[in-house]
């Protein structure tokens, strides 16, 4: 795990690439929003490694889910995508039958609310066993045995009577676990995680967290772990993607990103967020409020009208993304300001 | 909470009489003049004496045990009359009813999971369908199907099964027409809500094949909604069945009501009132049992609200 | 978009413009042939080409000739007349029927929501009790009992009708009801009835604007349906129900003008009815989002 310089979109698909699980290059997406097209992404590469944990960060809007849910080959109809993602060299857009399901298998997505993503009218163990029984073939009592073990390694015991009961009997945190234990079932490779406990509370966070995080390394998953919050992905991912206005802004081992952030965006939102040991006159927010992608005035920086140090040429053209210390930063000026970005703290 | 209605309906139906002018005697023989003596009788069957709750409560008891008086027009117990007439009426509101199910529910799900040209033209054709009232469906399907073409009869109840059959099925079709159009619309709703839903994109990525995130996900859930419209269309049948039988000349208890409410014989037209209003209200029952039955959300007894 | 975000319709014509023109081509074309037929309704004796009236038996079932673009009814009269005589009841009856079962309606619903609590639970068991049962047989009931008359059916048709809107009218004014701006007003001071009359009725009347004319159109054919019973509107008073009952027997020999075309007007009315009731309640309910 030690280069985190990402695979260009002119690498040859071979002796490198063959190392990486997941690779995206070059993506880019339309939607249709209100009956025009509009890009949602614009240019997104990245890979990871084979029981890696990637951190996906950026503000609602900045594209982050619509990244997982191309990986997942979960695109609304209407949706025109560009670039490749490739798994394990296959191009995932190409599968089709037996052999995208077999990619679902391995490719498994948690999603951000529970309980809006499990049907209520059926019981949680026909949620668990279901791809195993259909996608996989497996018979049903073993299915069954396999799901209350997995319910016992999310931390839910009892597992055979949960089985039987309905999803508005348990709660938010529960069902949460439960759907960890569903999308792990499958023994895939790779997990997406879509913000998985943004819509739990503190307490129940930290525990879903600890339990995704300890299973993660014991069966040597790799994830793509989505959030907006850049110290959660700096708690649990080994390198950190930054993404604003549809674009990836910055590549970075997680450890570096509060000491050196290569890019002004992650600096901000770095000092944006309040210090709980701290007392400061004033909380300090980034200026303006987030471009989503097709808002982003083309043709410059999308976060210059935001960016303390923005000047001219950051206003002349799109920057590329520039290579700088085992990371990636999409700033025209990011070698001039390595070192000054960092947070202060209670300045 | 069925039950209630079924009281407070039975109590209205009562009090009509009531409010009949002139007194209840007038009432009761339609403003036709009675021989001697039978004013007597009259105030004896009916405890026209007593107050009116015991009045309401005689009658009430003597429907429970199946005595709903005399007809003045026919000289016959009308609970008589309404046995011989009632299978009638069932088998239409039941031959409607499938057509209603099949017909209606079935197009609502095609129309629902596909987009397109036969989505468009379902929306038109249902639009127009739903507008058009059973009797007026009656006229055009006389009209088509038994003047024209010749392939169905045009009036009467006809004898022996098969013979039903065929007499039923322009009315049926009849009754079902606007009916169905709106369950189909409804259902077609139902379904392209579930397709949106979180838990069928969740399905879908973990790889469970379409014909299950279909059977067991989409249309499992939309069963709910779908379920209340039909319930209430095929409560809705029982009223409307009166005037398709006038239409067509069957001999139901829709169109003996329509009869005894010209003719103002009052008792039957309790006692007809009260089977529909009945039946009306076990329909409604059987459809919340069925939701129990669907949703685990729902506790007997409350309905979805 | 929401029909109140066009700027400056403060007036309620202007706003009732604006919610029309909300409502697309569909919704306009709906409302330009329900137009036409209140016309008809109301100037229909004068417009008609011949007595609606008057009959003539010798031509009897004639079919299309000359003037006469329908041909002539049982008794001899001009149909094309007739349907332009019958539109009167046809539009008058479910008129009186909204008038009297909306503000009804609205009332309880009003009601039952501004008390909540024990008041609003009555009320609401209530509806629940009676929101589903038949116009057609309280009709029927009130025919026997009264007579037979337009009168006994449109008071028993609002009377079915009136639980089925405060049903659906109670839970938009609960909603309403809790908005910050009517605890705003009464802390103010300002009584029940006036926040009630100037602002919360208002907000919701899009919401009734939509059930009116989906009852409205309910009322059509319920009323036809009666009249077609005879039990509503007496012959010989021109009334689209009245005259397909009468003229149902031409069908069976072979003249089925005369009741044909009553049908299909009430189906084109019913359409335009159906259709503008739908454009506005989507209306309705994108404005309270």
């Amino acid at each position: 795990m030690s280069d985190p310089a990402q695979a260009s979109t002119t690498e040859p698909a071979g002796a490198a690439a063959s190392a990486a699980l997941l690779e995206v290059a070059g993506l880019s997406l339309l939607l249709e929003i209100n009956g025009a097209r509009r890009p949602v992404l614009r240019e997104i590469s990245f890979s990871v490694a084979p029981g890696e944990a990637v951190g996906l960060v950026g503000e609602s809007g900045a594209g982050k889910t619509m990244t997982a849910r191309a990986i997942g080959r979960l695109l609304p109809p209407g949706a025109q995508a560009q670039g490749t993602i490739r798994y394990r060299g296959s191009d995932v857009a190409a599968l089709a039958g037996a052999g995208l399901r077999r990619y679902r298998s391995q490719v498994a997505m948690i999603f951000q609310d529970p309980r809006a993503h499990i049907n209520p009218v059926r019981r949680i163990g026909d949620f668990l066993t279901e791809a195993l029984r259909t996608n996989m073939g497996v018979p049903a009592a073993q299915a069954r045995d396999r799901a209350v073990d997995m319910l016992t390694a999310v931390g839910i015991e009892d597992g055979a009577r949960r089985l039987r009961q309905y999803p508005h009997q348990l709660s938010g945190g529960m069902l949460q676990r439960v759907m960890i234990a569903a999308a792990l079932l499958t023994g895939p490779h790779l997990l997406l995680a879509d913000e998985p406990t943004t819509a739990l509370d503190v307490v129940t966070q930290a525990e879903v967290l600890a339990i995704l995080d300890g299973l993660r390394r014991e069966s040597g998953l790799a994830m793509l772990f989505i959030t907006h919050d850049l110290d959660l992905a700096a708690a649990i991912c080994d390198r950190t993607i930054v993404m604003y206005a549809g674009q990836v802004v910055e590549v970075r081992a997680s450890a570096l990103l509060h000491t050196d952030p290569l890019h002004p965006y992650t600096a901000a939102l770095a000092a944006a967020r309040p210090d709980i040991t701290l007392t400061v006159p004033r909380l300090r927010a980034i200026p303006g409020r987030p471009l989503s992608p097709f808002e982003a005035p083309p043709g410059e920086c999308a976060f210059a009208s935001r960016c303390t140090h923005a000047r001219d040429a950051c206003r002349a053209a799109v920057p590329g993304l520039v290579a700088l210390d085992g990371g990636l930063s999409r700033c025209v000026f990011a070698h001039q300001l390595r070192g000054q970005l960092q947070v202060v703290p209670g300045g | 909470m069925l039950l209630a209605t079924l009281l407070v309906a039975s109590f209205v139906i009562f009090a009509a009489l009531y409010l009949a002018p002139g007194n209840a005697i007038a009432a009761l023989s339609g403003g036709r003049s009675l021989p001697p003596g039978s004013e007597q009788v009259l105030e004896q069957r009916y405890h026209l004496n007593e107050s009116f709750l015991a009045q309401y409560w005689y009658w009430l008891l003597n429907a429970l045990h199946g005595n709903l008086g005399i007809s003045i027009t026919l000289r016959e117990n009308v609970s008589t009359l309404i046995a011989s007439r009632i299978w009638t009426t069932a088998g239409l509101v039941l031959y409607a009813s499938v057509i209603i199910l099949v017909l209606g529910i079935g197009l609502g799900i095609v129309s629902g999971l596909r987009r397109g040209a036969l989505d468009t033209s379902t929306l038109v054709v249902t639009a127009v369908s739903a507008s058009i009232p059973a009797f007026v469906a009656a006229i055009a399907l006389i009209l088509l199907f038994a003047v024209k073409l010749g392939w169905f009869p045009a009036l009467g109840n006809g004898t022996g099964l098969v013979s039903n059959i065929r007499h039923f099925t322009l009315p049926a079709i009849a009754l079902a027409t606007a009916s169905l159009a709106i369950v189909a619309r409804v259902t077609r709703t139902a379904v392209r809500t579930e397709s949106d839903r979180e838990h069928v994109q969740t399905a879908v990525s973990r790889g469970i094949p379409a014909r299950y995130v279909i059977w067991r996900h989409i249309l499992r859930n939309a069963a709910i909604p779908i379920t209340t419209i039909t319930g209430i269309t095929v409560a809705s049948l029982i009223a409307v069945a009166a005037v398709v039988e006038v239409a067509f000349s069957l001999n139901g208890l829709g169109a003996y009501l329509v009869q005894a409410a010209e003719t103002k014989d009052i008792a039957v037209v309790q006692g007809i009132s009260l089977v529909l209003v009945t039946a009306f209200v076990v329909v409604n029952l059987l459809v919340d049992l069925l939701y129990a039955v669907l949703d685990p959300r729902v506790a007997l007894g409350s309905g979805p609200g | 978009m929401s029909a109140f975000s066009l700027a400056g319709e403060t007036s309620a014509p202007g706003r009732g413009l604006a919610l029309l023109r909300a409502t697309g081509p569909a919704g306009i074309a709906s409302a330009a042939v329900l137009a036409a037929v209140v016309i008809a309704a109301v100037f229909g004796p004068l417009l008609a080409p011949y007595d609606p009236n008057l009959p003539n038996l010798s031509l009897a079932w004639v079919g299309p000739v000359g003037g006469h673009l329908l041909g002539y009814d049982f008794e001899g009269r001009d149909v094309a007349s007739r349907l332009l005589a019958g539109a009167q009841t046809a539009m008058l009856g479910p008129l009186a029927v909204v008038t009297i079962s909306v503000p009804a309606g609205t009332l309880l619903a009003v009601t039952a929501a501004w008390r909540r609590g024990a008041s609003d639970a009555v009320i609401s068991s209530g509806l629940n009790i009676l929101f589903a049962f038949p116009g057609i047989l309280l009709a029927l009931l009130a025919a026997a009992v009264f007579g037979a008359s337009l009168l006994a059916a449109v008071l028993a048709l609002s009377a079915a009708y009136t639980p089925y809107v405060a049903r659906v009218l109670r839970s938009a004014a609960l909603k309403e009801r809790s908005e910050p701006y009517v605890a705003a007003l009464e802390v103010q001071g300002a009584p029940a009835a006036s926040i009630c009359l100037r602002h919360l009725i208002p907000n919701i009347a899009p919401l009734i604007a939509a059930q009116a004319t989906i009852l409205f159109g309910y009322a059509i054919v319920d009323l036809a349906a009666i009249s077609y019973l005879g039990l509503g509107v007496q012959p010989p008073t021109a009334n689209w129900g009245v005259m397909i009952s009468e003229n149902q027997a031409g069908l069976l020999e072979g003249y089925p003008l005369p009741a044909l075309a009553p049908g299909v007007c009430i189906v084109i009315v019913v359409i335009a009815v159906n259709v503008l009731g739908e454009r506005l309640f989507e209306q309705a309910q994108a404005a309270r989002r």
